[in-house]
């Protein structure tokens, strides 16, 4: 008896580990960003072509032949007031419960970081970001040179600023936060594929070089990551 | 324009004099245009300044960071601030709400007088701040604790804020007392044109939030000035308590700006189509006073990257996003109003139709900025600088150009239409998506916002092409609509003077503005008969 129950207790377990929600499966919010981008898009073009095509069709198709001509629509009931109100309102509302649920789920992929991410400090001046690794080495980004992160390795940056605000904004992996004096604010990304060299720009205008504030940021093998702090480290 | 003369002994004051001491409405109104024409024409030079500097990589106009920033800053302040705001509740209201309802003036016509000249006192303040020392680069937001660290001279920001705050309550109190208690004996709330319905909601929304602003600037004036700690972190002060109370106004500013907007195009539509306005009480009730319901429960979608608690941004993202059930009732009664009409084509009419469209394009794009997570990429992307500048700049510019082309012979008693005319609308209509269609491609890959140059983004490609060369489109899109605009201006000057004569109701509205008065009309509006109508009047009804 003792056996079975242990057997059926470790068979259910291994069927929900085995799930999603079990499983702590990493997931790529850059990548979920895009599904629900194209989501998105073919939902306000749908709505867009259906309008934009009545617009047309009825700009057209109800020219004045005369100038004495009137327009012939007519009063509308009271139910059909109603309906041309609840019927529209109804299908708007369910379009956006739809679209709030889907924006639900990406951005649950986008705040709870992965237990196993790599640490980042950063810290916003005017008008550079400085970057502390876990070992406590620090890459200095005022040079505009690359900062790396390890492929393969979600990481997550937790930020502030010395000064005013700045938002730390990474394009590729379609995600920025601000960065404010006073507060900690955080942001995570996978960087699965090595040799991804992408954009780090501040977002926030931040004063005169708001527009010099970024640096590339490359996603590479653990191997020349630990070379490349390894360097830095020796450089103190 | 010519000078009304219906009252005895009015002639023998110089013409100068009479407008600066003028209460009449009308006249009021037209300072409000010439006021509100002339910061376009200002910020729309910075405008091109702006995008002729993103035209190449590399800095080529500016000579540094901090002056291209000055451009950005008066350029977005001026175009909200004393373009469109004064030009579709100052200008357009002024003008014709009292002529709408059958009034003989507003009920307060001195703080009329008051509030336009606010209003110019606010804009020569904003000017002087060009010449001060340190002008400011605050960007038209000013978020501390950059506003209040920069030796940038905040306080003229700030001064003119106030102006234009105290201009518009002003303006607000007087335009609600008038439409409740002025409006012509036998009409009632059902029977007001919609412009009237859209302007009163726009002053409602003025008179609830622009305290609020003039809360959050004036801290920020102390904190600079006065050394208190309101926003400043290191002292106990929040941060964030600026943005908040900030976009608690300058959210519902965009339905100050959308509504009115809304409300010249129904008048539009409504009368060159002869036709009824579709769902007339769904729209005035659902769709406008529902907008107003929820202007006030959006603002934390500026707010989606500020590191805001998680909580308020899904709580936003449900109120945010229902804000498309009144704008879409809204939507739907307006294209409605087309169904069955018998359209006829003129100047105004195409400003409109092509209205249809920006609408729908600023509207639609707007959607996943409603959205946090999809926000987290799009947020002071281009994305978003195209997709506001369709639906306020562009709409809410057009809608107001429409109207001026559509009262244009009630205001002079001349046609503004004419080959120049159709060509500045072609010119500024392919202009305007020459310009920002680039700027929502290039924005969906990352290019910032109140960037004066790429450099970081030179190698990256969308659809083959580099980001330098989807600015050299949008360079000459804008380009090409200041092309369009000087057009404009031309003609409606030439048009003012020489234009063609037109009747008193040339469009055969059946609106009180064409069917009760000369054009121009003169002091006391109506002559020497009130306007009364009856209860089956309605400002709509062609078809009887």
């Amino acid at each position: 008896m003792r056996k079975l129950l242990s057997a059926m207790t470790g068979l259910a377990g291994g069927a929900l580990l085995s799930t999603q929600a079990f499983a702590q499966e990493i997931r790529n919010p850059a990548a979920e960003w895009e599904h629900l981008w194209n989501e998105v898009i073919m939902d306000i073009t749908v709505i867009g072509v259906i309008m934009s095509v009545a617009a047309i069709v009825m700009l057209v198709k109800y020219r004045a032949t005369s100038p004495e001509q009137v327009g012939t629509a007519k009063k509308l009931t009271t139910v059909q007031s109603i309906s041309f109100a609840l019927i529209p309102a109804s299908i708007f509302m369910a379009d956006d419960f739809y679209l709030a649920a889907n924006g639900w789920t990406v951005w649950n992929a986008y705040r709870r970081v992965p237990e196993n991410a790599m640490e980042v400090k950063v810290t916003a001046y005017q008008w550079y970001f400085e970057f502390e690794y876990p070992d406590g080495t620090v890459a200095d980004g005022s040079d505009f040179s690359a900062i790396k992160v390890p492929a393969g390795q979600p990481t997550v940056f937790r930020m502030t600023s010395e000064d005013v605000i700045h938002s730390f904004g990474l394009p590729y992996y379609r995600v920025k936060e601000d960065v404010m004096p006073g507060r900690i604010t955080y942001i995570w990304i996978n960087p699965d594929k090595e040799q991804t060299e992408a954009v780090l720009q501040c977002a926030e205008f931040c004063g005169d070089s708001h527009s010099q504030m970024a640096n590339p940021i490359h996603a590479v093998p653990q191997a020349e990551f630990d070379a490349w702090l390894a360097e830095l480290a020796a450089e103190g | 324009m010519s000078t009304p003369t219906t009252t005895a002994g009015h002639a023998a004051v110089p013409a100068w004099k009479e407008w600066i001491l003028t209460t009449d409405h009308k006249r009021i109104g037209v300072l409000y245009l010439v006021g509100s024409m002339a910061a376009f024409g200002v910020a729309g030079l910075m405008a091109l300044i702006i995008r002729a500097e993103q035209m190449q990589l590399g800095m080529q106009i500016v000579t540094s960071g901090t002056q291209y920033n000055g451009f950005l800053y008066f350029h977005g302040a001026a175009m909200i601030l004393a373009f469109l705001i004064p030009g579709l509740t100052g200008f357009a209201a002024n003008y014709f709400l009292p002529l709408m309802i059958g009034a003989r003036d507003v009920a307060f016509p001195r703080i009329n007088a008051f509030s336009v000249w606010l209003f110019y006192f606010a804009i020569v303040l904003a000017l002087l701040s060009f010449v001060v020392p340190d002008a400011p680069d605050i960007m038209w937001t000013g978020y501390p604790p950059y506003s209040v660290t920069t030796s940038a001279n905040t306080s003229m920001y700030v001064f003119t804020v106030h102006l234009l705050g105290f201009s518009s309550i002003l303006g607000a109190v007087n335009f609600l007392v008038t439409v409740i208690y002025m409006r012509a004996p036998g009409m009632g709330w059902n029977q007001l044109n919609m412009f009237v319905w859209t302007t009163v909601a726009a002053f409602v929304l003025q008179l609830v939030f622009i305290p609020v602003l003039a809360a959050a600037v004036t801290l920020l004036l102390f904190d600079k000035y006065l050394g208190t700690h309101f926003y400043d972190p290191s002292a106990g002060g929040d941060v964030l308590l600026y943005q908040n109370l900030f976009w608690f106004y300058s959210h519902p500013a965009v339905y100050v700006i959308f509504l009115p907007a809304v409300g010249i195009l129904y008048d539009i539509m409504a009368t060159m189509a002869k036709n009824r306005v579709f769902n007339y009480k769904a729209a005035v009730y659902v769709g406008i006073w529902g907008t107003v319901g929820i202007a006030g429960i959006v603002w934390v979608h500026h707010l989606y990257i500020s590191g805001m608690p998680d909580w308020i941004r899904l709580g936003h993202m449900v109120t945010t996003l229902l804000i498309s059930v009144p704008v879409g009732i809204l939507t739907l009664s307006l294209w409605g109003t087309l169904y069955k009409g018998a359209i006829t084509y003129n100047t105004a009419m195409m400003y409109a139709a092509s209205c249809l469209y920006l609408i729908l394009l600023g509207g639609l794009t707007g959607i996943p900025l409603a959205i946090p997570s999809m926000t987290l990429h799009l947020s002071e992307t281009s994305y978003v600088h195209a997709h506001f500048h369709f639906i306020m700049a562009l709409f809410s510019a057009f809608a107001l150009f429409a109207g001026i082309y559509y009262w244009f012979p009630k205001m002079t008693g001349r046609y503004a239409d004419g080959p120049l005319a159709t060509a500045s609308f072609w010119l500024n209509f392919i202009g305007v998506n020459v310009t920002f269609w680039p700027l929502f491609i290039i924005g969906k890959e990352g290019m910032p916002r109140r960037y004066w140059d790429y450099e970081m983004f030179k190698d990256v490609q969308v659809m083959g092409f580099y980001f330098e060369d989807y600015h050299k489109v949008a360079t000459i899109g804008a380009f090409t609509i200041a092309l369009g605009m000087l057009l404009q201006t031309i003609n409606f000057v030439y048009a003012a003077f020489a234009g063609k004569p037109a009747p008193t109701n040339p469009w055969n509205s059946k609106s009180l503005e064409w069917t009760h008065t000369v054009s121009p009309p003169g002091p006391g509006n109506f002559g020497d008969t009130d306007v009364v109508v009856d209860e089956n009047w309605s400002p709509y009804e062609y078809n009887k």
